[in-house]
């Protein structure tokens, strides 16, 4: 809990700019063979904020939970203060004053934000539980943090940036003097990029030191005083912010130039394999309103679409609708000159239609099931005799499967959730690869994964392309458009607004979907 | 038994993780199997009259009704689904059958129909399959709570079945070698090789469950609906019929067991397997099946199954009391359920650490992405009912 005269401790005690506060050393970290982490040494500096880059499954997340007392390391020592420390669990971690605000937010949306600010160390009166106190207490973080909550508001009620707000405000009052925060934009508005930024800088001038995880690079940059790079479970650089810039930082996250590829050339393409005619989908919540809204598309064997635009901007919907997930109001699917607009989604699969949805946790995997039953689960029908299926010629689907996508595992046996974002997504793809489908069709298919493992799917995706397969893709970054589509077609509310070949600019292709261009 | 499920057995384990030797592991893997050993070795050593193979086949063909039930909750529960319906469902059969023994008035005619037994019992497991399906169809199509659909049908079928008898027992079940219809007694007091036939009847049911589940197109739906229900749809798994298909299946493994049960009793009365359902999900539930669906087998159901059965003979044998049974019987279904929620605990954690993706991965699939999932200290779900 946190006192008046606390607080002002906080707020006015100097403190030299560069001081360690806590040190890690030579943090090691093995689960069985695999090697998480090897001897990182790991500074936290008072005020000032450090990111941890890194790709999916170089260590950041272990790394973090170490930290926090989620994880104990396996050799390796923490100095906290200049005192060897160790937290066996999260909650010695914030004795410590070491708080962690996970990826996806730990507040119980159907209590108010004092109740969770005060969650688990409620302040006892006579008569139970002292409000009045809490709310006063809250209220003073609120105005702290210049976020004007009324804390008696319900969390549910709060937008997602609000949310984390509350959720630093509650690593404050048990007095965190070092925050770590996985992710913390992923999810917000940029506005709401802008209030966590502030109440960071404000935070650091209190002297709150900040470890700093995100994806996001360049947003990354404008908040980080030092950056550290993962690679492999090993550290493979550091440097000052003044030091650094972006192509600093991707080129010690991969190791070596990357890019995502260009359009396959060399082969000529097919007939059109998939023809999109007059899609519409109504919204189901607003009368009248359009999710696609009459969206016509041919694609060829062999090349490869691009479907850009800004959220909401009906590329899911059209996608699924497509699949034959989400029911359609007017227009017609023809597969090879087939209409397939009235067959289930399991006899488009058949037919050689297939989706690879936007969210793998929640759409594309049994997470109870093992990397190679999850692999063979949509071509049962590939390796079934009769009434029996075959182990052997299950095994073989499975195995070229892991082969043709290039999934890093133990082998079929291995559960789901041992592997990184970048092969779980190779899972679900590879999944509707083995159903040797004409068209593919894929939700950000780049969601989610590094650099690296972004890189290898694009590869993955047009290799298929120069064998004759049709690949509609979508996604919402830009850079991701000019990599290896023959055609970019920019999709906003509802509707195709723009087409380009693959030599267009980022700013054409932005323009077009109604996104301000950003210098 | 054993060697039917050898193929499970081997699959677990591995799929289980690292192959290395871990007595916690096999003590939770096979709690079921070590709780049946302890059981026999206990009351053996209690009473004489238990350590025999004539009181094991008594027992076991006890064991059956529960095993049968065990068994098509299982299908359900690995969907992810719960059947309460099946003690009800069993009553029904039981006197649906008596009621078909006794003759079918057929009063335009003016004759009365006596089919044989062979017809009895293919009737008696369509009317489960009805029953099955009714819950089916609410539960796939007009996505009612399963709970609350088989609660429902848990009233009506019972309900039904005292309205059938006036609330009486039908108690001539033997038929009459006249009419062609004898042999009912066959079900519950023949013996083939010196095993019951109900016995007979519980391997049958468990090797066919066995085969479709693990060899079969439609066990990989079965489990994929409960692991994951949008994932498995997106595959092309057409989920909403595998729903109702373990319901029907359910449905028809609690009428064999009402036919089995009647045979055995000589009579079919109204309030037959009332709570019997509970006694299938803590036999499923022992076996070390996941009550959310997509995991669980066979084997650990029949051992579940025999737990149960074994353990409340055992009482009864050593004279205890049927109010002890009762508080046994309840103290082992908790124990196995507490071990449940270790292994899992365990098993997500050992997944947990071994990664770097989000901690609510697993629970991805289940919550709302937007969502904010409440998480406990160690990074793992809370909400994990």
């Amino acid at each position: 809990m946190i006192t008046e005269r606390d607080r002002n401790h906080v707020l006015t005690s100097g403190y030299a700019s560069d001081e360690v506060i806590l040190s890690a050393s030579h943090i090691a970290k093995s689960f069985g063979n695999v090697h998480a982490l090897k001897a990182v040494n790991f500074d936290v500096h008072r005020g000032k904020v450090t990111t941890l880059f890194g790709e999916n499954g170089a260590g950041k997340s272990t790394l973090m939970k170490i930290l926090s007392g989620v994880m104990q390391p396996s050799s390796g020592e923490i100095v906290l203060d200049g005192k060897a420390v160790t937290f066996a669990s999260t909650m010695e971690a914030q004795n410590l004053g070491i708080s962690i605000i996970h990826q996806e937010l730990s507040l119980a949306p159907n209590l108010s934000v004092r109740d969770n600010i005060f969650m688990g160390r409620e302040l006892r009166a006579s008569t139970g539980i002292n409000y009045a106190e809490e709310e006063r207490q809250t209220r003073l973080l609120m105005e702290e943090l210049d976020e004007p909550i009324d804390p008696l508001t319900l969390v549910e009620d709060l937008r997602l940036g609000q949310q984390q707000i509350v959720e630093i405000a509650r690593a404050l009052s048990v007095n965190s003097r070092i925050l770590i925060m996985d992710e913390p934009t992923s999810a917000l508005s940029a506005t709401e990029v802008e209030v966590l930024f502030r109440v960071i800088r404000d935070l650091k001038s209190r002297g709150v030191s900040i470890v700093y995880i995100s994806h996001h690079l360049e947003e990354a940059l404008q908040i980080t005083d030092h950056a550290v790079v993962l690679r492999d479970g090993s550290m493979t650089a550091y440097a000052e912010r003044k030091d650094i810039d972006l192509e600093w930082i991707v080129r010690n996250m991969v190791g070596n130039n990357f890019d995502l590829g260009s359009p396959p050339s060399g082969y000529t393409m097919g007939n059109v394999a998939l023809s999109i005619e007059g899609i519409a989908v109504p919204d189901a919540t607003v009368p009248g309103r359009m999710l696609v809204d009459h969206v016509s598309l041919n694609v060829h064997a062999g090349e490869i679409v691009c479907i850009y635009g800004l959220m909401g901007a009906g590329r899911t919907e059209l996608l699924e609708c497509v699949a034959g997930r989400l029911a359609k109001a007017h227009g017609r699917v023809v597969l090879e000159g087939e209409d397939v607009s009235r067959l289930s989604l399991a006899r488009r699969i058949d037919k050689g239609l297939v989706l690879v949805p936007e969210d793998r946790q929640r759409d594309g995997l049994v997470q109870t099931m093992p990397v190679g039953q999850n692999l063979s689960l949509a071509s049962i029908g590939a390796f079934t005799r009769g009434l029996l299926t075959s182990r052997r010629r299950e095994q073989s689907v499975i195995d070229d499967a892991i082969n043709n996508v290039h999934i890093k595992t133990d082998g079929g046996e291995a559960a789901i959730d041992s592997l990184s974002g970048g092969n779980q997504q190779k899972v679900v793809i590879g999944k509707m690869l083995a159903t040797h489908p004409k068209v593919v069709l894929l939700d950000e298919p780049s969601r989610g994964i590094d650099v690296g493992a972004k890189a290898e799917v694009f590869k993955l995706l047009s290799e298929g392309a120069a064998q004759g397969l049709a690949v509609v893709y979508s996604t919402s970054e830009v850079g991701e458009c000019l990599s290896i589509a023959h055609r970019i077609i920019v999709m906003g509310r509802g509707r195709i607004v723009a087409e380009f070949g693959p030599d267009a600019t980022k700013e054409e292709i932005m323009a077009a979907s109604g996104e301000a261009v950003v210098a | 038994m054993s060697d039917t499920s050898q193929a499970t057995t081997s699959a677990q384990v591995s799929r289980g993780g690292n192959g290395k030797f871990d007595v916690t592991r096999l003590l939770l893997e096979g709690r079921a199997f070590f709780a049946l050993i302890a059981i026999i070795v206990i009351f053996s050593i209690l009473s004489p009259a238990y350590f025999s193979v004539n009181n094991f086949l008594t027992m076991s063909s006890h064991v059956s009704i529960f095993a049968l039930l065990s068994l098509g909750m299982l299908l359900v529960i690995l969907t992810g689904g719960i059947d309460l319906s099946v003690g009800s469902t069993l009553a029904f059969a039981g006197v649906f059958a008596g009621f078909l023994l006794q003759g079918i008035p057929l009063e335009f005619f003016g004759v009365v129909v006596y089919p044989p037994v062979w017809v009895v019992v293919i009737l008696t497991c369509a009317l489960g399959a009805f029953v099955g399906a009714i819950n089916g169809v609410l539960v796939a199509y007009f996505k009612v709570p399963a709970f609350v659909a088989t609660l429902g049908m848990l009233y009506v079928a019972r309900g039904v079945a005292l309205l059938m008898t006036d609330g009486l027992t039908y108690n001539n079940l033997g038929g009459s070698p006249e009419l062609g219809n004898t042999g009912f007694d066959w079900l519950g007091f023949n013996r083939l090789l010196g095993i019951p036939i109900g016995v007979w009847i519980m391997a049958v049911v468990a090797i066919v469950c066995l085969l479709a589940l693990t060899r079969t197109p439609f066990g990989r739906w079965v489990y994929s609906t409960g692991g994951n229900a949008r994932a498995a749809e997106l595959s092309g798994v057409p989920v909403k019929r595998v729903q109702v298909a373990v319901y029907v299946l359910s449905g028809i493994c609690a009428a064999i067991a009402g036919l089995v049960l009647s045979s055995q009793l000589t009579s079919a009365g109204p309030t037959a397997g009332t709570t019997y359902e509970l006694t299938a999900i803590a036999g499923v539930v022992i076996g070390g099946a996941a009550l959310t669906g997509g995991r669980g087998n066979v084997r650990g159901t029949l051992l579940g199954a025999f737990v149960i059965g074994f353990l409340s003979d055992g009482l009864v044998i050593i004279g205890v009391s049927s109010y002890w049974q009762t508080v046994f019987t309840g103290t082992v279904i908790v124990l196995a359920v507490l071990l449940n929620s270790i292994q899992y605990s365990g098993r997500k954690k050992r997944s947990d650490t071994s990664n770097d993706t989000t901690s609510s991965s697993q629970q991805g699939a289940q919550t709302k992405a937007e969502a904010p999932v409440v998480e406990s200290a160690a990074g793992k779900p809370a909400s994990q009912s």
